[in-house]
């Protein structure tokens, strides 16, 4: 009648290896406690049950024993909480050179957009072996990305990208929860991530089929809105050069320096004025409501693909940034 | 309550001093007020456990098909709004600390009757407007009324249930200020800090987080109203807002709200082993401070609910590490209590019976709550079932343990009657056995992946479910006996006398039912708390 009984999720990436080394350690040593505790009440209310004892005998208290059962969980704790944070921070740090792919959460399913163009609903291909990398937005409420047997779960925010990164090891099909509740059919916003091996993959990604890659179609937003007549590749430009920007530090005109990640060029397409790149004009206008969140991914993506056409002269020298580091429009 | 007035014929008491719907509602007798507390959070517990017991009936198939997917939100999000505001905060401090702060310290009445009648007031009308929310269509935020879900996309009434909380909070912080105050000013001669009973510390510790928490959260809620009615962009993207904000502020205010729930039930179980181990607690100083050293530390954890909400990585391990230090007053005390119990003369009695299940219980939440601290467990685990699981294993396991624990401890104090020991044994193991039938099972399937507030699921997580509907059943029962024999009782019971347990404590001084000013005259302490070496060794009333 039920097809399974699972008292543990598979395990499908580096990330879930990881996690259940730590979630064993911790169920060995919670579980030994908590026995022992079970075991003391249950000894102590049998032998020293009333009729079993003449008189209680008066004891105040400890000082050494007190100590002890403070010290050494805290002791222990340390131990959980190093090796969990160890692997938090491994969890949040995506490597160099992982495949991108864009999701946009929104009442009631994922859309998934890869870097060569393929677009998904509710349904993630990936290739087994591969570090990948989501960046993740959300167009109406706060949504959770969840993939148990990646044991992975990052929350999905309107207004802001938030990034997870995985690195498959079996090839499977995974259930991909919502697991931020998000209103009535947040139990309907569930779907799948699927792991192919390599060759089913190049399948995969043949038999699809987009309009061009993600880029390509930020690029053609990116002439349609006009952007290049400002941000043109040459340093003549009333706007910052975008070539070969992204990820680097940039210089600002109050004298700060951020990096110019997605969140940051999500940014400066919307707000424009609000981190104007040093050097140059808050003249450009604000792109909200005339962009979508697909949209804005597609032009991120076609900034990031500005990568090293040119001489990385005018970005890479950051420290003292000249003051034309990079690329914040301006309006 | 009129029943009860019908008790003891001949001396005057607290029930018998007036009769009369006025004499109940315009009192300022602290005891009298406990009662009213106890009638109003007894009521919408119930009602907390009718949502409960649909929720558990939805999920014992996949699909949803016993209620639609709204109406399944609404009830998760009325269960935990009504169960967190209106019961398990007012609980024991509002039941049993408003009845016994006054009299373990040997006072007439706490230090502002009047405002105590206030503060029950402001209850009844913000448990008036919840009443409302709920029969005029409910509310589906959840308990947690996360943005800009709750501002800007659910058409339910938002507005009404925060209003609701909102009054509510408040008479919140009237109680704790009240037991602050009294406290501090009116103590009996000779009853120092040092030789306060353990509920004390813990309801003076529960007081200050009442105090300075919830106005934050009457803060939170303000804005989610003028952000939802005027378009105040404070939380939402859309309107230049931030929702992170919203979860900092709810969650400065809720995670010590945990410790305002389950610091009390620790005061609780603190006097009753004591009193069934004819022993002084053991480490008698830890375990106050650790009372106090919860509340303070309890307010700097919050974020350890956002870990994957998109805060930095560094943040995260801070609350991380706080999370596992706030741990540690918590393992002393449970230390503590089991090393109470060693070289005891225990009695089985039905405090103790939930006592003993409390320690055990308790245990289990918390140790899953180490789980939960650790930043690479929690990624997997938060928002899935073992969440739910770990904090009903604190708030109904710990909390409800304890209430009902101290319902039994001090029935014969409030009425002057005993409740019946046999089905008091047998109601407590039946809430035992139920309850860790429906919530253990939930450990399983939330770390195998099940998200919490799913109104349907995947297929292979059906088993669990089914035997977590089954134990809910078993838990409904077991709830329903105490009422049934503790309205018996009422009428039926044998007559308690002023110390059926041999305790020690100033309460048990007085006569049961208490006079109306507690105390013939006011007594003079010279001995430390929980002498029981000078006391009976037996207990008249437990076999």
């Amino acid at each position: 009648m039920f097809p399974n009984f699972p008292i543990w999720p598979a395990r499908a990436a580096t990330s879930a290896s990881n996690l259940d080394a730590l979630f064993i350690f911790l169920l060995l040593v919670t579980g030994m406690v908590t026995i022992m505790i079970f075991i003391l009440v249950t000894l102590f209310a049998l032998r020293y049950r009333h009729d079993q004892v003449e008189k209680a005998t008066p004891i105040m208290g400890s000082l050494a024993l007190e100590t002890t059962w403070s010290l050494v969980p805290f002791g222990i704790f340390l131990i959980f909480f190093v090796w969990g944070a160890v692997i938090y921070f491994g969890e949040r740090t995506a490597p160099a050179d992982s495949m991108d792919v864009y999701v946009v959460a929104k009442q009631w399913m994922w859309k998934l957009e890869h870097a060569d163009g393929q677009r998904e609903i509710n349904e993630l291909h990936v290739p087994v072996d591969r570090d990948v990398k989501l960046i993740m937005t959300s167009q109406d409420v706060i949504h959770s990305f969840f993939v148990p047997a990646f044991r992975l779960k990052q929350d999905v925010l309107p207004g802001r990208y938030t990034t997870l990164w995985f690195h498959a090891i079996r090839p499977g099909t995974y259930h991909l929860f919502c697991a931020e509740y998000c209103g009535t059919q947040h139990s309907g916003m569930i779907g799948s991530i699927i792991v192919l091996n390599p060759a089913d993959y190049e399948a995969w990604l043949s038999g699809g089929g987009g309009e061009g890659s993600l880029a390509s179609t930020g690029q053609k937003l990116f002439q349609q809105l006009g952007c290049g007549s400002c941000h043109r590749s040459d340093t003549q430009g009333r706007g910052p050069n975008l070539v070969g920007v992204f990820g680097k530090p940039v210089l600002l005109e109050d004298g700060r320096t951020v990096t110019a990640d997605e969140n940051y060029i999500r940014e400066s397409i919307l707000n424009p004025g609000a981190k104007i790149v040093a050097g140059f004009k808050n003249i450009m206008p604000s792109f909200q409501g005339v962009v979508n969140e697909e949209q804005l991914l597609s032009l991120i993506a076609y900034v990031k693909s500005l990568q090293g056409s040119q001489p990385g002269g005018v970005v890479s020298n950051r420290p003292p940034v000249p003051q034309v580091s990079a690329k914040p429009r301006v309006k | 309550m009129a029943s009860a007035s019908t008790i003891t014929a001949e001396r005057e008491h607290y029930l018998n001093a007036d009769y009369g719907f006025r004499s109940w509602l315009l009192t300022t007798d602290h005891k009298r007020i406990a009662l009213l507390y106890l009638i109003s959070i007894t009521f919408f517990f119930f009602i907390g456990g009718f949502f409960a017991l649909l929720i558990r009936l939805e999920l014992l198939t996949p699909q949803g098909d016993l209620v639609q997917a709204d109406t399944y939100n609404k009830l998760f999000s009325m269960h935990g709004q009504v169960m967190i505001f209106f019961f398990l905060i007012p609980a024991v401090p509002a039941v049993l600390g408003n009845f016994l702060v006054p009299m373990m310290i040997g006072a007439k009445d706490l230090a502002f009757p009047r405002i105590n009648l206030l503060s029950w007031y402001l209850f009844i009308v913000g448990g008036g407007v919840m009443l409302y929310t709920i029969l005029t269509g409910g509310v589906d935020t959840g308990w947690t009324f996360y943005v800009p879900l709750s501002t800007a996309y659910l058409g339910t009434h938002v507005v009404l249930a925060a209003v609701s909380i909102f009054i509510a909070g408040f008479s919140s912080i009237l109680t704790g200020l009240n037991f602050i105050v009294t406290i501090h000013r009116m103590r009996a001669p000779g009853m120092t800090w040092g030789r306060m009973p353990l509920f004390l510390w813990s309801n003076y510790a529960t007081a200050i987080i009442q105090v300075l928490g919830t106005p934050v959260l009457a803060i939170t809620l303000a804005l989610v109203g003028l952000e939802r009615m005027f378009h105040l962009g404070v939380f939402n993207p859309q309107l230049g807002g931030d929702p992170l904000l919203f979860q900092h502020l709810f969650w400065f205010y809720s995670h010590p709200a945990v410790y305002i729930m389950i610091l009390p039930g620790m005061g609780v179980v603190s006097e009753i082993i004591p009193c069934f181990s004819r022993k002084r607690v053991f480490g008698y100083e830890f375990v106050a401070l650790a009372s106090i050293g919860i509340a303070v530390l309890g307010f700097l954890v919050w974020a350890h609910h956002m870990f994957v909400a998109g805060i930095s990585v560094y943040s995260a391990m801070v609350f991380s590490f706080f999370s596992y230090l706030v741990a540690v007053p918590s393992a002393i005390k449970v230390f503590n209590w089991t090393a109470t119990m060693y070289k005891g003369k225990i009695y089985y009695s039905t405090p103790m019976l939930y006592a003993m299940g409390f320690i055990g219980l308790f245990t289990m939440g918390g140790m899953t709550g180490l789980f939960l601290a650790s930043l690479g467990v929690d990624v997997h685990v938060t928002d899935t079932y073992f969440v739910v699981a770990h904090f009903h294993y604190i708030m109904v396991g710990g909390m409800v343990m304890a209430y009902l624990a101290g319902m039994h401890f001090w029935w014969p104090k409030i009425t002057g009657r005993m409740y019946p020991e046999a089905w008091g044994k047998l109601a407590a193991l039946t809430i035992f056995i139920g309850f860790n039938l429906t919530f253990f099972p939930q450990f399983i399937l939330g770390w195998t992946g099940m998200p919490r507030r799913y109104h349907a699921y995947t297929p292979e997580f059906q088993v669990l479910n089914v035997l977590s509907t089954a134990g809910s059943t078993v838990l409904a029962v077991g709830y329903l006996l105490p009422m049934v024999y503790f309205l018996w009782s009422l009428r039926y019971g044998k007559e308690a006398g002023d110390n059926p347990w041999g305790a020690a404590g100033l309460e048990w001084k007085t006569a049961s039912p208490p006079p109306t000013y507690n105390f013939e005259e006011t007594p003079v302490v010279t001995w430390e708390a929980y002498n029981y070496d000078e006391l009976p060794e037996e207990v008249p009333v437990v076999g």
